[in-house]
């Protein structure tokens, strides 16, 4: 794995170039973001049976994405670090908002409805649950003391809890490693580490107690597909059926025979990997696994060169909270994760992770671009 | 903020965060060498057998849909059924021009524009090779003509399915209920596996009540098929579990009995078998024809329905709230001699009127003029206001209350039947906590005589009635009298054995003022005793609608239908036997004794004239 990109390419900026530094956008980064979006549009293409209303709404939310990034990636990440007690107050305060009027409203509701959109408290919570811990932890000397820990610990588990209860697994999870991600960068030690790992897999009956029936039936499932073919299993048998025979080359673009997957109503959301899988086989697959690591590659120098803890820590936690996202969606769908509902980022139809995402690029492009000249 | 020992050593720092860096780079190369070999052996060890299981010929889970439980009445009466129905549908992939076939088909066939454009929505959320349906319930006509070009129709073919139908149509809407396509809030809510393959589910009455007995449990084949889908071998077969049958309580010819004597009015009969608490009939008035919502009723039909001032999609005997007038009052009187707060000889005096001490508002009774001095039973035979006002003033509210909860009122009657309303009986917390008021003595009086915030659904009147005929023995009523499965069948309902304490002396004393309701010489429906052995025991009511100004008079002529006051009867027989309890509602009916008693006089001697061996 490289991390090292060539400095001299910005010293040469082709006019493209130039604007696009003056828009505070990383080049690097930015051709990796659009790759991936063709890549999405391809493939949304082939899943969605053809469908050109599905590529264009998906074609609008990446742009709609795409300028908030821009936008982002203009504000200087001080004003992140200024404002993260508030924003993380705020998706903290919409989450119960929206879990009270869940209750209302009788049964799961994780949006607020504003009128021409909808709006989801746990895609902000999201970005500024790191956001908020790389705030506090800057404050004090790194490694953080068992006090700053034990605060940390419960900044991050009010979002986590919060969300859980909607319920969504899959969100919960993916803000819960953003926030332990930045206590991993921030040098939490290895053996608190070790000690937590072993103190959650002897909590794990203590979960199972609290889980909702249909998240213990998808660990079941997990366990062993076979035992419920027409139900819960049966995502998972048709997903490895259509990878599998996928072979090396795969069936090329638009020859995913698996007519199987009709019944797969997340096609073209949580599972598209297994049709991506199946048409571009395992190189295409090894290729797609390449351009999401150059992504993460390029985010953790950024992280690297950033010039103070807060942004240090954020761009790291960003970027690594991208990795977690890839690897469970991709784990479950070849079946060896559990099935959560956390979208392939930035290629799954669906618009609000694809905007969360790239307001994540964006913050991170900020704290690239804003550095101060040495 | 920082304290002064927090000095922060930058360089140290720094490394720390590099080691982490890396850490995590190799945490990253682990992970995703993992997916990495998982995907190899996926993609290259397992390939051949995925392949063979994808490729030519590849297996395909089907799901087995099971077929609906049927309703039965009590004798066996077809009222919920399955009969086959047969839809034109298009594979969209197999049609050259799909425009070009859709006019011709439209010319041969009468298809609306509106079914085209259901088509042409259905058919951009499905695959391609998906048969979507154009024309739902053909006619055999219809049929016959596509039958003949059928050859130059590719890609187009006729399916045969099975579609719920209720043979009795608006007879029994309300309680049998209906099954409509499943829509998508239900679908989030739906076990996938089981529901799988269905297109219906129950929405109203029974159909939803019953809707996990009444689905069965999906079976699936796994079929091996080739690259057209065509079917080459099934290769396993898990058979579907059809639905319960559900065989009910009802009598469908008693509530044909009833249905058809409530004509041209508005309101709900409920008849309940006291012996065993099972409802024999359960009418609301205006019906509407469940048919049309299983194949999805058109807009404006729905519109129609939905607006209509007659509301006909209201379930008025389980939900419709009404003053229960002067049926209440042998209730009170039980409630009188129970707490002893009257006997059974103690006569009262009635001037037509009463006033509470420094009241100036003057309490009426129905009858100008007054009754003259009543005891109990002449109170409830000529349902004496003034002796009831009397009575609730001397009773107090607090008693009332505790009393009448004992009957159900208030409560639900533990039906089986979902979306039963509570009604109102009121109490002084009641109306501290929601009108943040005292109770007024005034409110005892009017309560005494069943008006004010008094509010009863016609299924709690039945089932009240029918605990005070069977002596306190608190019956409750139930739809449902079985199940019955492929293995065994199963009653739903055991039999309550809740008791309210009362003594049979006072219950006798109220029955025998029910009975001269009904026998006696002034009773108020003595209309409805003719050529019958037995005795039958009631109570006319007639609920207010409007208030009638102090010094105003009512006169049923001058006033609009909607203003009319509602009809009400309760009543059980025989008497002495009791063995049937009939509550009826006539909304804007008028007098109870003249509209609604001839009504529960149909249903009580038809269940006894049938059930005469018994």
């Amino acid at each position: 794995m490289k991390i090292e990109l060539r400095h001299e390419q910005f010293e040469t900026p082709s006019v493209l170039g130039s604007f696009l530094r003056k828009l505070h956008i990383d080049i690097p980064l930015f051709i990796g973001l659009i790759l991936i979006s063709i890549i999405s549009l391809l493939i949304l293409y082939s899943a969605g049976s053809q469908d050109m209303d599905v590529i264009m709404r998906q074609i609008s939310r990446i742009s709609l994405a795409f300028v908030l990034m821009t936008v982002l990636a203009h504000i200087d990440p001080y004003q992140f670090k200024r404002f993260a007690t508030l924003l993380f107050g705020l998706g903290v305060f919409l989450l119960i908002a929206v879990l009270i009027m869940g209750q209302i409203g009788k049964g799961a509701q994780r949006w607020l409805e504003l009128g021409f959109f909808r709006f989801q408290p746990s895609e902000m919570i999201k970005i500024t649950t790191p956001m908020m811990l790389a705030w506090y932890l800057a404050e004090y000397p790194l490694p953080p003391k068992s006090k700053q820990l034990f605060i940390a610990i419960i900044l991050i588990a009010i979002p986590t809890l919060l969300i859980a209860k909607q319920p969504d697994l899959g969100t919960a999870l993916l803000v819960a490693s953003s926030g332990a991600g930045v206590l991993f960068f921030a040098g939490l030690s290895w053996r608190f580490l070790a000690v937590v790992i072993v103190a959650l897999s002897s909590l794990t009956p203590i979960i199972w107690h609290f889980m909702h029936g249909y998240q213990r039936d998808r660990v079941l499932t997990f366990l062993n597909p076979e035992a419920d073919p027409l139900g819960r299993g049966y995502h998972i048998i048709q997903s490895k059926i259509a990878i599998g025979s996928g072979g090396i080359y795969g069936k090329g673009w638009l020859g995913s025979t698996q007519s199987e997957l009709e019944f797969l109503p997340e096609s073209s959301t949580d599972f598209i990997f297994a049709v991506f899988a199946e048409e571009f086989g395992l190189a295409g697959c090894l290729g797609l696994l390449t351009l999401y690591l150059l992504i993460i590659a390029r985010c953790l120098y950024i992280a690297s060169q950033a010039q103070d803890t807060f942004n240090r820590l954020l761009a790291s936690s960003l970027a690594f909270t991208f990795f977690v996202y890839v690897f469970v969606n991709i784990g479950m769908v070849i079946g060896v994760l559990p099935v959560v509902g956390v979208p392939l980022p930035l290629i799954s139809y669906g618009g609000t992770s694809i905007v969360t995402l790239l307001a994540g690029f964006g913050i991170l492009m900020s704290i690239h671009t804003h550095r101060n000249s040495q | 903020m920082p304290d002064i020992y927090f000095i922060k050593d930058h360089s140290v720092e720094i490394r720390l965060f590099l080691g982490r860096i890396v850490a995590a780079i190799i945490v990253i190369f682990i992970l995703t060498t993992g997916l990495i070999i998982r995907l190899i052996y996926l993609q290259i060890v397992g390939n051949e057998h995925y392949s063979s299981l994808a490729k030519d010929n590849s297996i395909k889970i089907v799901p087995l849909v099971p077929t609906r439980g049927m309703i039965y009445d009590r004798h066996g009466k077809v009222l919920a059924e399955n009969t086959p129905s047969y839809s034109l549908e298009i594979i969209p992939e197999q049609v050259k021009n799909i425009d070009d076939t859709l006019l011709r088909l439209q010319k041969l066939l009468d298809i609306s524009n509106e079914e085209v454009e259901q088509f042409q929505k259905l058919r951009k959320r499905q695959k391609r090779f998906a048969s979507t349906p154009l024309l739902l319930g053909m006619s055999d006509e219809e049929l016959a003509k596509f039958a003949v070009v059928r050859p130059y129709f590719s890609g187009v073919d006729i399916h045969r399915q099975l579609v719920r139908h209720y043979p009795y149509s608006d007879l029994a809407a309300h309680v049998i209920g209906y099954v409509g396509r499943i829509n998508e809030t239900e679908l989030k809510q739906l076990p996938i596996a089981e529901y799988r393959g269905s297109s219906h589910i129950g929405k109203l009455g029974l159909e939803f009540s019953y809707e996990n007995e009444l689905h069965g449990k999906t079976g699936y084949a796994e079929i091996e098929t080739n690259v057209q889908a065509r079917l080459l071998n099934t290769l396993y077969e898990l058979n579907p579990e059809p639905g319960a049958n559900l065989y009910l309580s009802l009598d469908i010819d008693l509530q044909k009995t009833a249905y058809d004597a409530m004509a041209g009015f508005n309101g709900a009969v409920v008849a309940i078998d006291i012996k065993t608490g099972g409802v024999l009939v359960f009418v609301s008035r205006p019906g509407f024809d469940p048919n049309p919502f299983v194949i999805g009723i058109a807009n404006e039909a729905y519109q129609a329905l939905q607006s209509s001032v007659n509301q006909p999609l209201y379930n008025r005997a389980l939900r419709g709230l009404y003053p229960p007038g002067s049926t209440i009052k042998p209730f009170v009187a039980l409630a009188g001699l129970e707490y002893e707060a009257i006997s059974a000889e103690q006569k009262l005096y009635c001037p037509g009127y009463y006033q509470l001490p420094r009241v100036i508002h003057k309490y009426r009774d129905w009858k100008k003029g007054g009754h003259g001095a009543v005891d109990l039973n002449q109170a409830l035979t000529e349902s004496c206001d003034v002796y009831f006002y009397r009575l609730a003033a001397t009773l107090g509210i607090d008693n009332m209350y505790n009393f009448l909860k004992k009957f159900g009122f208030g409560e639900k009657s533990g039906i089986d039947l979902i979306g039963e309303k509570l009604g109102l009986l009121p109490s002084r917390e009641w109306k501290r906590e929601q009108k943040n008021q005292a109770w007024y003595p005034g409110e005892t009086l009017i309560a005494g005589i069943g008006q004010g915030y008094l509010q009863v659904t016609p299924l709690q009147l039945a089932k009240a009635t029918a605990t005070l005929a069977n002596q306190g023995k608190v019956v409750t009523p139930f739809l449902v009298d079985k199940t019955v499965r492929l293995r065994g069948e199963r009653a739903v309902f055991n039999v309550g054995n809740d008791n309210i304490p009362l003594n049979p002396i006072n219950v006798n004393t109220v029955i025998d003022g029910m009975i001269n309701v009904v026998h006696g010489a002034h009773g108020t429906a003595k209309g409805i005793n003719k050529n019958i052995s037995y005795q039958i025991a009631g109570k006319t009511g007639t609920a207010q609608v409007m208030g009638i100004k102090q010094g105003a008079k009512y006169n049923e002529n001058n006033i609009d239908f909607k203003f009319r006051d509602h009809a009400l009867f309760i009543s059980f027989a025989p008497a002495n036997d009791p063995k049937i309890a009939v509550a009826v509602v006539v909304e804007n009916g008028g007098h109870g004794g003249s509209v609604a008693a001839p009504i529960a006089g149909q249903v009580i001697k038809q269940f006894l004239r049938d059930n005469n061996e018994n």
